[in-house]
């Protein structure tokens, strides 16, 4: 269920790191609490995110969920898709529903994520 | 509304939601079932086949005795005395400041007999309400909150007439909206009425609560083959934005008054006095400042309650619930504005998260069910 090679925060995104570029995106986790989604908000290309805070929402039919990045870094693609169908973060959150791709700034970050193995214990807590 | 221990009130059909692997959440202290196979799923299902709500939680107050009907009258703004036996209406308690205690439905069982269906969360305070002024205006007349004693399930959607109608010898057909019969449903007595909060047609069925699990069996047995499906408050709250209905706490509160809110209509000022009446005639006679209205999203994003709202760049008013509308297809919303703000046409934005969204005034109901 999880991807081994993914990272994830306690806030329920995940991070694929390959070379200096993160992609990220929400845990299934995360969409399934969430319920159908409506809507997605993301950062534009350029936009400069940091560790722990919000970088765009989520919105399923009830209410609005912020997304806070994993890492620090530039935006360098919105996943464009979710715009005209963002019910596609409830169908695979963790493949074609990614959110952005990031430069990292500071790949140090990722040593404070969780693994696969990690998450799902934290998620059976 | 918790009970003193702080535990979460429960309805007779709790234990069948969790084992249905409905997703439960604390619902004003109620433990209630949000969704069972999605919101967008279950609200689809109600518009276009029939659907199941446990709305256990909302209260029920009986009013009875020779002047029931001055008692009802009194304290509440539309005109019971137009009521024929096995007729309801929609009506609001009225604060002596023309504000809502509530809104409710009067049902008249009798001359002498009124039945109210009340808010869950503000059931204790109606009861305690309609009793003190039953008291302070002497009138000889009975007050029971009978809520406890009583589950209700709403069977909602084009087919609700058919699913309900395999478990009842009373014949459905002939019910107007807005009326009632009382009869058999599964064998066990029952109150049915043609009511509901989706903007379909259907059913809402008083019953004792220890029928209540067996007859939410028998309907889903009996829908079946109609596509029946359980659904939770979510949908609930996404059929009845579109149907443009009122929500206590949020269209209505205890600061805003029925005029304001559109709903003239359940105002009865012609008739005998009643609390809030000098309030509301005063109101309307000074005319009214700001309007209920309804508002579609043309830019992205989606107005959600509370969210302030901006004409011109300057503050106007505030979203009091909004969303998405699954079957009309677009972000909607209620919103109170200026009265000259309020034209249908008129631009507007709502303010997300402090970013100006675009939006546009609409009328309402956004969904209207063919007939």
């Amino acid at each position: 269920m999880y991807p081994e090679n993914y990272k994830y925060t306690k806030e329920h995104e995940w991070i694929l790191v390959e070379g200096d570029t993160g992609t990220i995106g929400i845990t299934d986790h995360a969409q399934h609490e969430l319920g159908d989604i409506v809507y997605v908000d993301l950062p534009k290309e350029g936009a400069a995110v940091e560790q722990g805070k919000a970088l765009g929402s989520v919105e399923s039919v009830k209410a609005v969920s912020d997304i806070y990045s994993p890492v620090t870094g530039e935006v360098i693609a919105s996943n464009t898709i979710l715009t005209g169908a963002p019910e596609k973060l409830n169908a695979d959150p963790h493949g074609e529903a990614w959110l952005v791709k990031i430069r990292l700034a500071n790949p140090a970050e990722l040593d404070g994520l969780m693994s696969a193995a990690d998450y799902q214990a934290y998620l059976g807590e | 509304m918790e009970s003193a221990s702080g535990v979460l009130l429960k309805t007779p059909l709790n234990a069948v939601h969790r084992a249905s692997g409905a997703k439960m959440v604390d619902f004003g202290g109620w433990d209630m079932p949000v969704q069972y196979s999605g919101i967008l799923d279950e609200h689809a299902t109600v518009r276009t086949r029939v659907g199941l709500f446990d709305v256990s939680h909302m209260g029920e107050i009986q009013v009875t005795g020779p002047q029931a009907l001055e008692l009802v009258n009194w304290v509440s703004c539309n005109d019971a005395g137009k009521l024929q036996v096995g007729q309801a209406h929609y009506s609001g308690l009225i604060l002596e400041g023309g504000g809502f205690v509530d809104d409710i439905l009067v049902h008249k069982f009798a001359g002498d007999h009124y039945f109210l269906c009340v808010n869950a969360s503000n059931q204790d305070k109606d009861f305690a309400h309609i009793q003190e002024q039953n008291t302070l205006k002497k009138f000889d007349a009975r007050v029971e909150n009978i809520g406890p004693t009583l589950s209700q399930i709403a069977v909602q959607g084009p087919r609700a007439v058919e699913t309900l109608q395999k478990l009842t010898k009373t014949e459905l057909a002939p019910i107007k909206y807005y009326w009632f019969a009382t009869g058999e449903v599964a064998g066990a007595p029952a109150t049915i009425a043609r009511t509901g909060y989706t903007g379909e047609d259907g059913f809402e069925i008083y019953i004792a609560n220890s029928e209540a699990p067996r007859l939410w069996g028998e309907l889903l047995s009996a829908g079946e083959e109609f596509g029946i499906k359980p659904a939770g408050l979510g949908a609930r709250n996404t059929l009845r934005l579109e149907a443009a209905m009122a929500l206590y706490g949020h269209e209505i509160t205890d600061e805003l008054n029925p005029l304001e809110a559109g709903l003239s209509w359940i105002v009865k000022l012609g008739k005998s006095d009643f609390l809030g009446k000098r309030k509301l005639e005063e109101i309307k006679a000074a005319g009214l400042k700001r309007k209920l209205c309804g508002f579609k999203m043309t830019g992205r994003g989606i107005g959600r309650d509370g969210y302030p709202i901006q004409v011109d760049g300057a503050e106007a008013g505030w979203v009091t619930s909004g969303g998405p509308g699954p079957t009309v297809n677009m972000n909607v919303g209620m919103c109170y504005l200026p009265v000259e703000k309020s034209n249908i046409g008129q631009p507007i934005q709502v303010m997300i998260r402090n970013q100006a969204a675009d939006a546009e005034v609409i009328g309402t109901p956004f969904y209207k069910r063919a007939k």
